[in-house]
């Protein structure tokens, strides 16, 4: 891997579908004083799995795994898009045609700009054709909008 | 090793002279109480009458609502004055049974014990914590005074504070434990959580509840402990009726001190070796409360081929009881067989829970099990097929279908005592 420096750990949480799971994570969060981008969730038959993109991974991972929750890290990607439309056509025509697969996707929106977080399967063609295309890759380090 | 070579390899016409004199004196003991000399007038037989084993099958049985009815001491066969002990049944069905107890009676039941502690390969140089309930439940004096017997140092710890259970295990050296199966997963669990080991710690010891050999092998692997088997019943003395050698292959039930019969619960047939039935006992030994051919709800069978080890009589490990046995859309489900099924498969953790319902007039299983951190990569994918593994692997063994719930390490009641590991929901169930 090569492209080591655009890797975004996301932190994935493995839930029982039904009430207050959601609040539990936000909770522990919210005590280790983790600050949560963006997240989705997945589900499957009587589970799910919380996506979320946070301001301190470790932390994040670390205080999930003490309350008993099983949590992993996922490698994903973050593409600034123009707020505009158009904006995610140029991406994905990109990857389709490099037979990238997008696993699964989500957004988040703020300011003047637009991410996109991405899964996919090959994550350093991803990066290099994406870059190429003009798109923007951010860093870990770049996810948070600069006026916060 | 053995404790008394010549009782437990005695065989052919040693073994039967033995049975059939103890069997009419236990008949005979059996008619200070009214019960039975009614029940042996009303039939016409008189404790000569049992020549061969085929004349055990005139005797009445006795079943636990028998001794319920008797409550609290309608089956003492002694007077008072006699009685040095009294204990309950633990009342897993119905209202706690009175079972009594003479001074040989506990006698018969220590030497029972310290029979099979020496029979899994301890000695007096052993440290043994018997970690089960010590008050009206059997399990802990029956064990504790068998455990002195052969000399052993023996920690009457109980149950409950599993970090101090676990503190005394590792500082005192443990060699040996007693505890239910289920107990013993927690026990697991803790010490790993608290990333220590227990390297001194041989011989485990479990039972009271059926357990399935996948949970022996999780045991074996994570305590470090060889596994034995263990069978009884407060009613038959209580723990030490029948005991795993070191061939693990069935229990001998002591044919010194139990006469046993496998039978077709609906018919009260006898069945013959191989076959799984109930299991009924006339203890032998007993004499503040004899009983005859006192059906134990256990399912079992006798195992026809005899053992490597030179004892006598085998049952197969117990599936489950009469009354445990579920009925699913018309399917006898046991819930050994399904812990047996969900165990093996890698990605399910230490607990699951079984629920029946019924919706729309059909009865539905479904079926929470904890998962393990390891199965769980991030994605969904491995969860889903870990679902439907369980899902067809279930259908396949018990042809029936369940819905798999997965849940959460740790979010599933743990179990000191006796695992209570279904929920019947069913209307007048």
């Amino acid at each position: 891997m090569k492209n080591n420096a655009y890797l975004i750990k996301q932190i994935s949480i493995f839930s029982e579908n039904k009430p207050g799971k959601l609040a539990h994570v936000a909770k522990v969060f919210q005590d280790a004083n983790v600050n949560m981008m963006s997240f989705s969730i997945a589900e499957a038959e009587g589970f799910g799995v919380i996506r979320a993109l946070v301001d301190k991974p470790e932390m994040a991972f670390s205080s999930l795994s003490k309350k008993g929750i099983h949590v992993a890290y996922t490698d994903v990607i973050a593409v600034r898009m123009k707020n505009q439309p158009g904006g995610l056509y140029e991406v994905a025509a990109a990857l389709a045609e490099a037979a990238v697969n997008i696993e699964y996707s989500y957004a988040f929106a703020g300011c003047h700009q637009a991410t996109l977080i991405l899964r996919v399967d090959d994550i350093d063609a991803a990066i290099d054709i994406i870059q190429k295309s003009g798109a923007y890759v951010l860093k870990p380090e770049e996810l948070l909008c600069p006026c916060e | 090793m053995f404790r008394d070579k010549a009782i437990e390899t005695l065989s052919s016409e040693g073994l039967q002279k033995l049975q059939i004199e103890r069997l009419q004196q236990t008949l005979k003991r059996a008619q200070s109480v009214p019960f039975y000399r009614e029940r042996c007038k009303e039939i016409g037989i008189a404790p000569h009458d049992i020549q061969t084993y085929d004349d055990v099958r005139k005797l009445p049985f006795t079943t636990k609502k028998d001794l319920q009815e008797g409550y609290p001491f309608g089956f003492l066969a002694v007077p008072m004055s006699e009685v040095v002990r009294i204990h309950t049944t633990s009342g897993t069905t119905g209202k706690p049974t009175v079972v009594a107890y003479t001074a040989e009676d506990l006698e018969s039941w220590s030497e029972l014990i310290a029979r099979n502690l020496t029979m899994a390969g301890m000695t007096s140089d052993d440290i043994f914590q018997n970690m089960v309930n010590y008050g009206m439940f059997t399990g802990g004096l029956g064990f504790h005074y068998g455990s002195e017997k052969i000399g052993a140092v023996t920690i009457p710890s109980a149950t409950g504070n599993t970090h101090r259970q676990i503190e005394m295990l590792s500082d005192f050296g443990v060699t040996a434990i007693h505890c239910t199966p289920s107990y013993a997963m927690r026990i697991v669990e803790v010490v790993e959580e608290m990333g220590m080991s227990l390297p001194k710690l041989k011989y485990g010891l479990f039972g009271a509840e059926p357990w399935s050999e996948a949970v022996r092998a999780e045991l074996e692997k994570r305590l470090g402990v060889e596994a034995f088997d263990s069978y009884g019943m407060s009613e038959l003395f209580g723990p030490g009726v029948a005991f795993e050698c070191p061939e693990h292959d069935g229990l001998h039930i002591w044919h010194d001190a139990y006469y046993v019969e496998i039978i077709d619960p609906k018919t009260g047939e006898n069945l013959p070796p191989g076959v799984r039935g109930e299991l009924v006992v006339t203890p032998l030994l007993k004499y503040a409360m004899p009983l005859l051919r006192y059906r134990t709800g256990d399912i079992t069978m006798l195992m026809p081929e005899p053992c490597p080890c030179g004892r006598g009589m085998r049952i197969a490990r117990l599936t489950g009881r009469t009354d445990d046995m579920l009925i699913i859309r018309g399917i006898n489900v046991f819930p050994s067989q399904i812990e047996h099924i969900v165990m093996q498969i890698p990605g399910v953790g230490d607990q699951f829970m079984v629920t029946i319902e019924r919706v729309n007039h059909l009865d539905e299983m479904s079926i929470s099990v904890e998962i393990t951190d390891d199965v769980f990569n991030g994605e969904l994918d491995q969860l889903t097929k870990l679902q439907s593994r369980l899902v067809d692997e279930l259908k396949e063994r018990l042809e029936l279908r369940t819905t798999i719930r997965l849940v959460e390490r740790g979010s599933l009641p743990r179990f000191e005592g006796k695992a209570k590991r279904v929920i019947d929901l069913r209307e007048g169930m």
